[in-house]
């Protein structure tokens, strides 16, 4: 019975795709993706949930690759993705593509968002876009110690509502919050908390009309498709990638 | 679904496009600003001081200003060096004792009790381990401690300043501000700056940037550079000054290296790559009080140890290819020595001389090498250990080492043009086959090997034409 739960939401289900972006699931119960702006520590938060010793470096830019590791929670297999940290998901160079395509297709269980604390308002334009295209989030507000000492602190509560996803104070330098990130992780990869995220609501009142009027149109031909909006954003943008992905079908693969 | 479908959307899609106009991108990137500001606004709590980062704008303004920033750059690349020079120097013939006049002598007895032929001890003790150990005990002490300040600076957040520094003199050379991070990375290891130039998105200054790393000189070539110019530039004067002016000699030449980074750049931006500029902003990260243990942890396990294993690795052939050539004989003469002869004359044109560019050759798979591979060809050339041993002179000091260069023909000219041409010839075997994959082009790689040799061999000419006027 477990084991048909585990189907529903495990890796497994979109392995093909994963295989595909170059990940191996194998072992793995849950896909996890860490993303965010260069620079927030991203790779601190890697290190500290996988136990492994990437470099860390105080250097925009630091992971230019895909780095992996995995964990173990409550008898689940947690394979962590740390993508290229990137300030938007809107343009085509190397990095945002990587970290783009592998939250739209590789469709992680779970995408951590981690933010500088002291630098919320721009860190926040990452994660609105991060949550136009998956529904399945946390914020990780890192560098919290750092915040703080410059006098910033963070309404936590508020910004997960606003958010509409859980929101976990860390320093992960000094491994504070951590088992909090754990164990949220884990409610949002098993479902028992189900996000509501933010969706943009600053376009133009006939922008507005086209993204709606594109959206429907797209959960006609993908009902189910979670990032529709997006899609049809990316549309009116004419996002060459997305086009291509439309047309070789990429999209109907990720519904089965 | 269906195909027709996908065409339907595609055409829905498109004939929206039409009605909203061109700058439906503008309006969602306005649109995502004004709900980023807005929960930001809702959500910071700011407390006391008005001006956070005070401390740290006034930090910038000093580290990036027109007019100290390079000073003070130079400055602190100079105290790094002059603490690796002074530090290394004790350590160095501690372990050189231990692996080459303590240990050897115990295997090589062993050895011959165990009754080992002379040939397989020869290739074994005086080829493979005498490489190894000298590798570790030249490369071990000045990397331990290089590469912890090297991190420490740069987990404060100091390169960015740096790549701040020289963003304008690249985009004046044609190519992209980030390049300046790819350098700086190169400055640890080239395959690994090479790796770096990704984050740099235009094709054409993407090439720049990779064919023009190899002049950042890489730890492999920083205790060459340090060695030879504690040997030939500090012996210049007193004792007391001797390791602040080899200090400053290592410094110029890793200045020179970026002054070819600017005129090969330059050069491939007005002819091979030529283009326009992409704009960016380089964002300054806030400084960061580094964590000590965790940066000493880290640079000791990720860079000193793999980049010594890697040397290891590749001088345990290289030795036994040494200790091969010099007793090989044909009639009368090694074929170290008959290579050494032959090439002779042709290396002195460019005021450098046989040993420096068979150890060259022998060297291709790592910079690290070089040196000790060059110590035991002087030795083996000058038959200093009687026939049939070919191995490497046990040498406890730069002094030593001095006395058998002099020994083997070495000048004060010879010095300065192998620390040129360390600085300016061909990539090692792993950055050669980083820029491969990354470039996935033979004809970049091939270009990106070659061009530094011929850059090398152009420069070493002039300098030795122009010693020779004044001598």
């Amino acid at each position: 019975m477990t084991e048909l739960e585990a189907c529903d939401s495990c890796a497994l289900n979109n392995s093909a795709q994963l295989l595909k972006l170059g990940i191996n699931v194998d072992h793995a119960d849950y896909v996890i993706a860490l993303a965010g702006n260069p620079n927030t520590g991203k790779s601190t938060v890697f290190n500290a949930l996988t136990g492994l010793k990437q470099h860390t470096g105080n250097w925009p830019g630091k992971t230019v690759t895909r780095a992996e590791g995995g964990y173990r929670y409550k008898d689940k297999k947690m394979k962590l993705i740390d993508l290229p940290g990137t300030y938007s998901l809107l343009s085509t160079s190397q990095d945002e593509e990587i970290a783009r395509n592998f939250i739209l297709f590789g469709k992680p269980d779970v995408t951590i968002i981690v933010v500088d604390a002291a630098r919320i308002e721009r860190n926040l334009n990452l994660v609105l876009q991060i949550l136009e295209i998956t529904d399945r989030a946390v914020l990780c507000l890192n560098l919290m110690d750092e915040a703080l000492r410059h006098h910033i602190d963070i309404d936590e509560r508020t910004l997960g509502k606003e958010l509409g996803i859980p929101v976990i104070k860390c320093s992960a330098i000094k491994k504070q919050g951590i088992p909090e990130l754990i164990s949220t992780v884990h409610q949002v990869a098993t479902r028992q908390i189900i996000c509501k995220p933010h969706r943009i609501k600053g376009l133009s009142k006939p922008a507005q009309k086209m993204v709606d009027k594109l959206d429907k149109k797209i959960r006609k031909n993908y009902p189910g498709q979670p990032n529709s909006r997006w899609i049809a954003m990316r549309l009116l943008d004419a996002d060459a990638d997305v086009i291509k992905a439309l047309k070789n079908g990429d999209f109907d693969q990720a519904l089965t | 679904m269906k195909e027709n479908d996908t065409q339907d959307l595609l055409d829905l899609a498109s004939e929206l496009r039409w009605e909203v106009g061109e700058n439906f991108h503008d309006t969602l990137v306005e649109g995502i600003y004004a709900d980023a500001a807005q929960i930001a606004q809702k959500t910071e709590i700011k407390q006391g001081e008005p001006n956070p980062y005070s401390f740290e704008r006034k930090l910038d303004q000093v580290l990036t200003s027109k007019k100290y920033g390079f000073p003070i750059m130079i400055l602190i690349l100079s105290i790094i060096l002059w603490l690796t020079i002074q530090g290394a120097n004790y350590p160095s013939g501690l372990l050189a004792r231990f692996f080459l006049e303590f240990l050897h002598p115990i295997l090589k007895t062993g050895a011959s009790q165990v009754g080992l032929p002379w040939w397989l001890d020869g290739f074994l003790i005086d080829g493979v381990y005498l490489a190894l150990g000298w590798v570790i005990s030249v490369m071990l002490p000045p990397m331990a401690i290089f590469f912890p300040m090297f991190t420490l600076l740069e987990d404060f957040g100091y390169l960015p300043r740096v790549a701040f520094n020289l963003d304008s003199l690249f985009k004046k050379s044609g190519a992209h501000g980030k390049q300046a991070l790819t350098m700086s990375m190169g400055w640890g290891c080239n395959a690994a700056g090479v790796v770096a130039t990704r984050i740099i998105d235009s094709p054409r200054e993407r090439l720049i940037a990779i064919i023009t790393n190899n002049f950042s000189l890489c730890n492999g070539r920083w205790p060459t550079q340090i060695l030879i110019a504690t040997i030939f530039i500090g012996a210049l004067v007193p004792d007391s000054f001797s390791s602040i002016l080899a200090s400053i000699a290592v410094i110029g030449v890793a200045l020179l290296g970026v002054g070819f980074t600017f005129l090969s750049s330059w050069m491939l931006s007005k002819t091979l790559l030529k283009g326009e500029v992409s704009t960016f902003a380089l964002e300054l990260p806030p400084y960061r009080p580094p964590n000590l243990w965790t940066t000493l942890y880290t640079s000791l396990i990720d860079r000193t140890l793999i980049v010594l294993w890697r040397a290891m690795v590749f001088a345990a052939p290289a030795g036994a290819v040494i200790w091969l050539i010099s007793n090989i004989y044909v009639s009368d003469l090694s074929l170290a020595n008959i290579t050494i002869d032959w090439m002779d004359g042709f290396g002195l044109f460019f005021g450098l001389n046989g040993v420096i560019l068979l150890a060259y050759v022998v060297a291709i798979p790592a910079n690290e090498i070089v040196i000790p591979t060059i110590l035991m060809l002087t030795v083996a050339h000058l038959n200093l250990m009687g026939a049939g041993d070919g191995v490497m002179f046990e040498l406890e000091s730069a002094t030593e080492t001095a006395a058998l260069l002099h020994a083997g023909g070495w000048t004060l000219l010879t010095g300065i043009n192998l620390m040129l041409f360390s600085l300016l010839h061909n990539p090692c075997s792993t950055t050669i086959y980083t820029i491969y994959q990354e470039t996935k082009s033979w004809k970049w790689t091939v270009f990106a090997s070659i061009m530094p040799v011929i850059l090398g061999f152009l420069v070493t000419f002039l300098v030795t034409q122009i010693w020779q006027v004044f001598h």
